[in-house]
């Protein structure tokens, strides 16, 4: 039985997050120039997109783990690890994602929300997948667990083009005056666009990381959790061998 | 015997238990109604705030009994493991679902005229004619949707200990397009400020697509959902 989650794939990439790291806060903070509108604050962004970007990939992992969970024969648990993990770091990119964009609002915009079509369902995607992390942990066996949680992954999907397109009516309809531009179009220069690219990079090694490690933790947990019944049997048994 | 059958069972002995126990007229609609009253003290009783915003306040009464509807409605079920003793009986999972489906939809359409009377009398709102049709349209379809993901979800949250608490974080971010449509639909079908009568129906397009998704979506999960 292995003692770590670590294996020498792991660690070259674990190195390589940490220099992917390093290589976007030089560019990011250092080498970038500073927006002409919107000064320093744009360096938020670094971290902003790249963690929306994550995010959303995180949740389309999800997505198909579940249903590759449900739709082949041999139901391996492996999937249902791969969607739990993935669903957990999707929730703390977008997260993350609220959190510096809130910030960056605050600079730019001169608040911390706007109730924009894109943010609301931002929001609610974030709810939604806590709510699925919530049900993940609700005991059974891990069968029990993998089948309700691929069923709710599956049923997330259906819900956020909904709620997608319900904030996007509702806020078309009821556009306020705004003075602030919350499309995000900005003309981005070279280097900005390129730092952008790093942050999306380093981003997504983090998160490839993050994930092998979550699924192998979870692997190790169900097998502990087999284990201890097992035990528990073995203990019971050997009581009635000794009466 | 059909699933249509046997969920048009299922609903009609739903039906009867809440006739007979009076749960919900002795507990949830004067809960709803309470709902109705401590809106106008958050709101400071402004009689212009609370008649544009009346149809968001009786939705969201209506979200927050639905909760109490659901909860009821399974913990007739778990009491006694019915729900696992139909499971045994081979009774089909979807006509588990389409039944307490239904039994939902009535209840909470019966609140839902409730409330609206509510909000004529204590918010000043008024029901026009020419608004009726797209008004009956937009509870109807509307309270189909409430009624399958509280069901759905429902039927997850069920039984055993800390579930409970589980089922409003399930159901109120998954019913936020109904609330967001449902209200405008409503603001169109009773003129609310601005709000024209032919706006509503692309609300009740978007309603309607809820309806269907979720309740064939929730018709085909049920049964993974509550098997144990």
């Amino acid at each position: 039985m292995t003692r770590s989650t670590g294996t020498k794939a792991t660690r070259v990439m674990g190195i390589a997050v940490i220099a992917a790291m390093a290589w976007l806060a030089l560019f990011a903070l250092v080498l970038s120039p500073a927006d002409v509108n919107q000064g320093e604050s744009v360096r938020l962004l670094y971290i902003h997109v790249p963690t929306i970007w994550v995010a959303y990939l995180s949740f389309i992992v999800t997505a198909v783990s579940s249903g590759l969970y449900l739709f082949t024969k041999k139901h391996s648990l492996g999937w249902d690890r791969l969607a739990g993990a993935s669903a957990e770091f999707g929730v703390l990119f977008v997260g993350l994602t609220l959190i510096v964009g809130a910030m960056w609002g605050r600079l730019t915009w001169g608040v911390f929300w706007q109730w924009d079509a894109r943010l609301t369902t931002t929001a609610m995607l974030f709810v939604t997948y806590i709510g699925y992390l919530a049900v993940r942990r609700l005991g059974g066996t891990h069968q029990q667990r993998a089948k309700r949680s691929a069923v709710l992954g599956m049923l997330s999907v259906l819900l956020i083009p909904l709620v997608h397109w319900s904030v996007v009516i509702w806020r078309s309809l009821h556009q306020t005056a705004s003075v602030l531009d919350t499309d995000g179009d900005i003309a981005m220069d070279d280097m900005m666009l390129f730092t952008l690219f790093v942050g999306v990079v380093a981003f997504t090694l983090l998160y490839a990381w993050l994930v092998i490690h979550r699924t192998r933790v979870m692997a190790m947990e169900d097998m502990v959790e087999d284990s201890a019944l097992e035990t528990a049997l073995a203990e019971r048994r050997a009581e009635g061998v000794a009466r | 015997m059909s699933t249509w059958r046997t969920a048009w069972l299922i609903a009609k002995k739903d039906l009867r238990i809440e006739r007979r126990s009076r749960i919900i007229t002795n507990q949830v609609v004067p809960f709803a109604g309470v709902t109705m009253i401590i809106f106008g003290f958050a709101l400071d009783a402004n009689t212009d705030v609370l008649e544009l915003v009346a149809p968001g306040l009786v939705w969201l009464a209506t979200m927050f009994s639905l909760l109490l509807l659901v909860q009821r409605t399974f913990s007739l079920e778990s009491e006694d493991g019915a729900l696992d003793a139909m499971r045994v009986a081979g009774v089909d999972a979807r006509a588990i679902f389409l039944g307490k489906a239904i039994g939902l939809t009535v209840q909470l359409l019966a609140l839902e005229v409730l409330l609206l009377f509510a909000a004529v009398i204590l918010y000043g709102e008024t029901i026009r004619l020419d608004g009726a049709v797209l008004l009956v349209t937009t509870l109807l379809s509307a309270t189909c949707g409430l009624a399958a993901v509280g069901t759905l979800y429902g039927g997850l949250a069920v039984g055993n200990s800390g579930r409970e608490t589980l089922l409003p974080l399930l159901t109120l971010p998954a019913v936020a397009p109904v609330l967001i449509g449902a209200t405008r639909a409503v603001e169109s079908a009773l003129g609310t400020g601005v709000a024209e009568l032919s706006d509503g129906w692309q609300w009740v397009s978007l309603l309607t697509v809820f309806a269907v998704a979720f309740g064939v979506g929730g018709s085909l999960a049920f049964g993974p959902l509550i098997d144990e």
